[in-house]
């Protein structure tokens, strides 16, 4: 008993366990920054050695020709598949937001939201298989194809985000519409989506990023080509991105590795510089929601 | 004030009132008498969930008259208000039960649709809520989704000049609405119900957020807008009520039928419920003795 009585007169220094209890305690916090620095660490070497190893391929001619010497037709046929991803994802994404927001009653919003995190979770592959049976056994491969299994990855990242700007839009917005006697869906036109669409297209934007390195179910549903030549014909398998360096990294060949190294860094890049301009663009449409 | 008679208390008024069928026949003697009633409300307890709110409410709203709500806050005169123009219906869990008749309809008959109410019984907010869009479109937006594209400017500046904000903004209509002062957000915001050409003004307590110059500002403009609307007014401010209003309705707390709900005290011309108030609760609170 004696023990856990503190001579208040005694000098502020740490006395018995707190000394024990100190070190633990940054030892704990040492692991922590080090998980965290680790964690920056990962995507500054993937970086670096993309960087490295892809600078050296890239030039103009690797930009805007074909197969041997660039990765035109790729570049253009991943272009094209996720703008039709996304022409199809991000109208359903955003409807459904609205239906989840706007007008769907509690219990009914929670189910849809957990629908769309579902989705989100699915494995791309298993996406891939999905299409390949539905689209492409006994028919042919095609970029339309691609498309859509991109558009079913794209929309609950599209609708996710779309509904967390949606719920950012003030409730006094909606009963200052209601009490004029306009109705619901007027008021989403004309109020509501204004006030959200700096916030959707970075959603938007972020899905394209990541639909654009999708390569699992694009192997399966458009990978029969051989990248010498721009295709435009989604009806028939289009030349990719992710698909292409998965070609030539798997050759023997290499200068196909130097190549594989380039596609990477525009790749990169790209999805780099999206998902850097999207959050910059959504942090300035949520101060200006916030005014 | 125009009524006749000894002050007394409305349920007894009523008693000698005509119904609301029998009123439109003569109404311009009923108008000349300030009898004509807009809102006949008939025992209305409203309930959330399991909690009552308010019981057993009975008045009649006057036209083109100013009809002022009083009481401590937590008594349910925002229930009641926002009752008049079924805001609530969005409230989970809302029921009413009595009846609210409204020129002689039931505003909760089963055939009543709520935006065309709305349409018609505006209601401005505590906190001011302009869109985030000009000031041309604020008032603009409504009646342009409702049809009323004719003459769209003259129709604007009519309303604007309703509200007496005309002069303030007619140089820079096409500025952005949150660049006003709160007191002509407010202003704009009855600018907006009148440009709908509404015929109830609902003002769910439109001063409690402003400075004292911009209060007076929207009182006075109540002043004008009398005689084109009939306006109701929930308000704190004993003063405001005394200054404005020619009807008020003193709220309180009823605690005789177990867990205490709001419930109407007093409703008598203006003057007699500061002067004279037949109910010691209402002298108690006019004269600063409780809330």
């Amino acid at each position: 008993m004696s023990g856990a009585v503190v001579d208040p007169a005694a000098p502020l220094t740490p006395t018995g366990n707190l000394r024990r209890r100190r070190v633990f305690s940054r030892v704990a916090e040492f692991g922590a920054t080090g998980a965290a620095l680790f964690a920056v660490a990962v995507l500054g070497i993937v970086i670096y050695t993309v960087v490295v190893r892809g600078a050296s391929a890239l030039s103009f001619e690797f930009l805007v020709t074909g197969a041997p010497t660039g990765i035109a037709p790729a570049l253009v046929g991943t272009a094209l598949i996720v703008a039709v991803a996304t022409a199809i994802a991000m109208p359903l994404g955003v409807m459904a937001a609205i239906f989840v927001t706007e007008f769907a009653g509690n219990r009914v919003a929670g189910v849809s939201k957990l629908t769309l995190d579902l989705i989100n979770g699915l494995p791309s592959i298993i996406i891939g298989v999905f299409i390949f049976g539905l689209l492409v056994a006994n028919r042919t491969q095609s970029g339309f194809a691609g498309a859509i299994a991109l558009a079913i990855i794209e929309l609950p990242l599209i609708a996710r985000g779309a509904q967390e700007v949606l719920l950012l839009v003030p409730n006094n917005l909606r009963e200052a519409a209601d009490a004029l006697g306009v109705a619901r869906w007027r008021t989403v036109l004309g109020v509501i989506l204004p006030s959200a669409l700096g916030g959707i297209l970075t959603s938007t934007v972020l899905a394209v990023a990541r639909a654009a390195g999708e390569t699992a179910p694009l192997l399966l549903v458009s990978s029969v080509f051989d990248g010498k030549e721009v295709l435009l014909n989604m009806s028939e398998a289009m030349p990719n991105v992710p698909v292409r360096i998965f070609q030539l990294s798997e050759e023997a060949n290499p200068e196909g590795f130097a190549q594989a190294w380039g596609m990477s860094l525009v790749l990169v890049s790209f999805i780099l510089f999206a998902s850097l301009g999207a959050r910059a663009m959504h942090a300035r449409s949520r101060r200006k929601m916030s005014s | 004030m125009s009524d006749p008679g000894a002050p007394s208390r409305v349920r007894i008024q009523n008693g000698s009132l005509p119904n609301p069928a029998g009123a439109a026949s003569n109404g311009a003697a009923r108008r000349e008498l300030g009898l004509d009633a807009v809102f006949d409300v008939s025992d209305v307890s409203v309930f959330y969930g399991a909690k009552k709110a308010l019981s057993s409410v009975s008045l009649r709203i006057p036209r083109s008259r100013i009809t002022a709500l009083i009481g401590p806050s937590g008594c349910g005169k925002s229930t009641f208000i926002r009752s008049l123009n079924r805001m609530n219906d969005s409230v989970p869990a809302f029921k009413l039960e009595g009846q609210v008749l409204y020129h002689g309809h039931d505003l909760y008959a089963s055939n009543v649709d709520e935006v065309e109410v709305r349409r018609r019984i505006g209601m401005v907010f505590q906190k001011p809520n302009p869109f985030p869009k000009s000031i041309y479109d604020n008032v603009a937006w409504a009646p342009r989704n409702l049809g009323l594209k004719h003459e769209l400017d003259e129709r604007v500046e009519q309303a604007l000049r309703g509200a007496a904000l005309w002069d303030e903004v007619k140089d820079r209509l096409k500025d952005s609405a949150l660049g006003l002062s709160g007191g002509q957000q407010q202003r704009l915001c009855i600018a907006r119900a009148i440009a709908i050409e509404a015929d109830v003004l609902l003002l769910d307590e439109p001063a409690s957020a402003l400075d004292p110059i911009a209060t007076a500002s929207i009182e006075e403009l109540m002043h004008s807008l009398k005689g084109r609307f009939t306006i109701v007014i929930v308000t704190h401010n004993m003063q405001q009520a005394a200054r404005v209003a020619d009807k008020t309705a003193f709220f309180g707390l009823d605690a005789s039928t177990g867990e205490p709900a709001g419930t109407l005290i007093e409703y008598a011309d203006t003057e007699t419920i500061f002067n004279q108030p037949a109910d010691p609760r209402t002298r108690d609170y006019v004269t600063g003795r409780f809330g």
